[in-house]
């Protein structure tokens, strides 16, 4: 498609913290939130708010209707069955530990093996190293090459006949590479292996279909895709979620209780023990709607022009090392580097003083970082509203960080 | 572009510390990191009579946490351990902004690093070095027991 100039300033102007007093490029840590999202979670808050699934009156209903046509909006949106398979939570991590907690602890045991890839964010990794250390299951890990690819021979060499489960994120937060679940579930499958996926870096970016990927479980937050913060989704086939049991005990979540005991009640109540948060599920569904206006062609163009443009001007500055591919069109707009002899935080420190924000650490990917042998680095991350002018503006920065450290470059 | 907190002292002590390097008769040695960012140092202090006769460390962090460690050497160095725990207590309450004007120029260049006070993501870096000397300080045994091994290594 053509991209105006027009349409681009128009889609800023819906942001309201995105300006030209600085150059937000941290996406991948938490996304700005559209202006609709925004008014959508006041709107509940000024005209509906009660509490969704019990009262017996119009704006308890109201806000039931509003919490549940979320869960609708969100089926639609990852291609799921029917919303019995939609689980709201607070956000990716909480998802992934319901697996752990509520599917391996009950179905894992001493001599079934578990497969992480090295690439995953802690919380695609703490929960497992838990369930594998409860259960007596092993772990084990998955190695890229160095830029972060994983082939379909590496996948099959690293499954066992005793791999019960693999978990693996569809878009690393640190690489910006995509793997392709949906040949690697189908080899998972093959082994009798169950598939988790984590969507947290790849909902925002770009259109998933679960049944087209055929993962089993799928993880992803709210927050990362427009949406207000404590907001999340589990994806899982409801033949698996109907004989797991609740994660987290409380109110709604129940059919029958006496002194000894309850009756879960239906899917997916079962797993939302407690009040939800029904003004963030209508924020996310205001977010996907937002995304269904905006267009996946549009984000994805965008995405992918600013990514070029960034790595090839990034590219001209000396001292420099990207990690992961040297293709564009594998960063999905994250760009993590280091800068010779600057730490990171010092990068992330000086790039504020020029109104740059970017993420400066470890990125919660410890063991990552330590297989690729750099222990911090920085990371820019680019969003279908950020700009070419705003990525001069990083670049400008970065350009100048080993002057003002006191080296002699030039 | 501006250029405020990463000031010609600060990158001075970083790129050029005058006490990173090996010392061998340190009798006190203890190791401080933050484990969060990965700031790492290793303290060591020659202590003869109750008074700081040399020191020097090594590591790797930020700029802010090695910096701050060649700053309190310079300062500490030839002083005595009570003076040096006196100045430790200052630099801290700089960082926490709350300092008067004589106390600020007592730190000397440490006084470089003031503007720490306005960044809290930043404070564990700054006071990495001192908190680490005030350790050796509040168990000897400690320090001198590693320093002894640091020795036999």
């Amino acid at each position: 498609m053509m991209i105006t100039q027009d349409m681009i300033d128009k889609v800023r102007a819906d942001f309201p913290l995105i300006s030209d007093e600085f150059a937000y490029l941290d996406n991948s840590a938490t996304s700005q939130k559209p202006q609709c999202v925004i008014d959508a979670v006041k709107r509940f808050y000024e005209t509906m708010n009660a509490n969704p699934l019990r009262g017996l009156y119009r704006i308890s209903v109201e806000a039931t209707d509003a919490y549940e046509d979320a869960r609708e909006a969100v089926r639609k949106f990852i291609g799921a069955k029917s919303t019995e398979e939609i689980v709201f939570t607070r956000n990716a991590t909480e998802s992934l530990n319901l697996v752990a907690y509520s599917w391996a602890l009950g179905n894992l045991k001493a001599g079934d093996e578990i497969l992480v890839t090295i690439v995953e964010h802690h919380s695609n990794m703490l929960p497992w190293q838990m369930a594998a250390k409860q259960t007596g299951a092993k772990l084990n890990y998955l190695y890229p090459d160095k830029a972060g690819t994983i082939t379909e021979e590496t996948f099959r060499k690293a499954l066992t006949p005793n791999t019960k489960l693999v978990c693996m994120t569809h878009l690393s937060n640190v690489l910006g590479r995509c793997y392709d679940l949906k040949t690697f579930a189908k080899i998972a499958h093959g082994q009798g292996a169950l598939f988790v996926g984590d969507g947290a870096q790849s909902t925002p970016h770009m259109p998933v279909d679960v049944r087209d990927l055929d993962v089993d479980f799928y993880a992803f937050s709210g927050h990362k895709m427009l949406a207000p913060m404590g907001i999340g989704v589990l994806y899982g086939k409801r033949e698996l979620l109907d004989k797991m049991d609740p994660f987290l005990r409380g109110g709604e979540m129940i059919d029958y209780v006496t002194t000894e005991g309850a009756t879960w009640t239906e899917l997916p109540h079962k797993f939302e023990a407690g009040t939800v948060n029904a003004g963030g599920a209508v924020g996310l569904h205001a977010a996907i709607d937002y995304y269904n206006k905006i267009g996946w062609e549009f984000i994805e163009q965008r995405e992918l022009e600013l990514t070029r443009y960034a790595m090839e001007k990034i590219r001209e500055v000396p001292h420099i090392t990207v990690l992961g591919s040297d293709k564009a069109e594998e960063h999905h707009g994250i760009i993590t580097f280091k800068v010779d002899g600057v730490h990171p935080h010092d990068i992330a420190a000086m790039m504020d003083e020029d109104g740059v924000c970017v993420r400066a650490g470890h990125h919660c990917a410890q063991p990552l970082l330590k297989f690729l042998g750099v222990p911090n680095t920085t990371r820019c991350s680019l969003g279908f509203y950020n700009t070419e002018k705003e990525i001069d503006r990083f670049i400008e920065s970065l350009s100048t960080l080993r002057t003002r450290m006191g080296y002699a470059d030039r | 572009m501006q250029n405020t907190f990463y000031n010609e002292i600060l990158t001075d002590h970083n790129l050029h510390p005058a006490h990173k390097h090996e010392l061998p008769d340190a009798n006190f040695q203890l190791e401080g990191v933050n484990p969060s960012c990965g700031d790492d140092i290793v303290l060591k202090l020659k202590v003869e009579d109750g008074k700081i006769v040399d020191g020097a460390y090594l590591g790797d962090g930020c700029a802010i946490s090695q910096a701050s460690a060649d700053m309190m050497l310079d300062l500490v160095i030839g002083r005595t351990k009570e003076e040096a725990q006196r100045l430790s207590e200052i630099f801290l309450r700089m960082i926490k902004g709350h300092i008067t004007e004589e106390e600020h120029e007592e730190l000397e260049e440490a006084g470089a690093l003031i503007d720490v006070s306005h960044m809290p993501s930043r404070v564990k870096c700054a006071v990495l070095g001192w908190h680490t000397m005030d350790e050796i300080f509040d168990d000897p045994e400690k320090a001198a027991a590693e320093a002894e091994a640091a020795k036999k290594e």
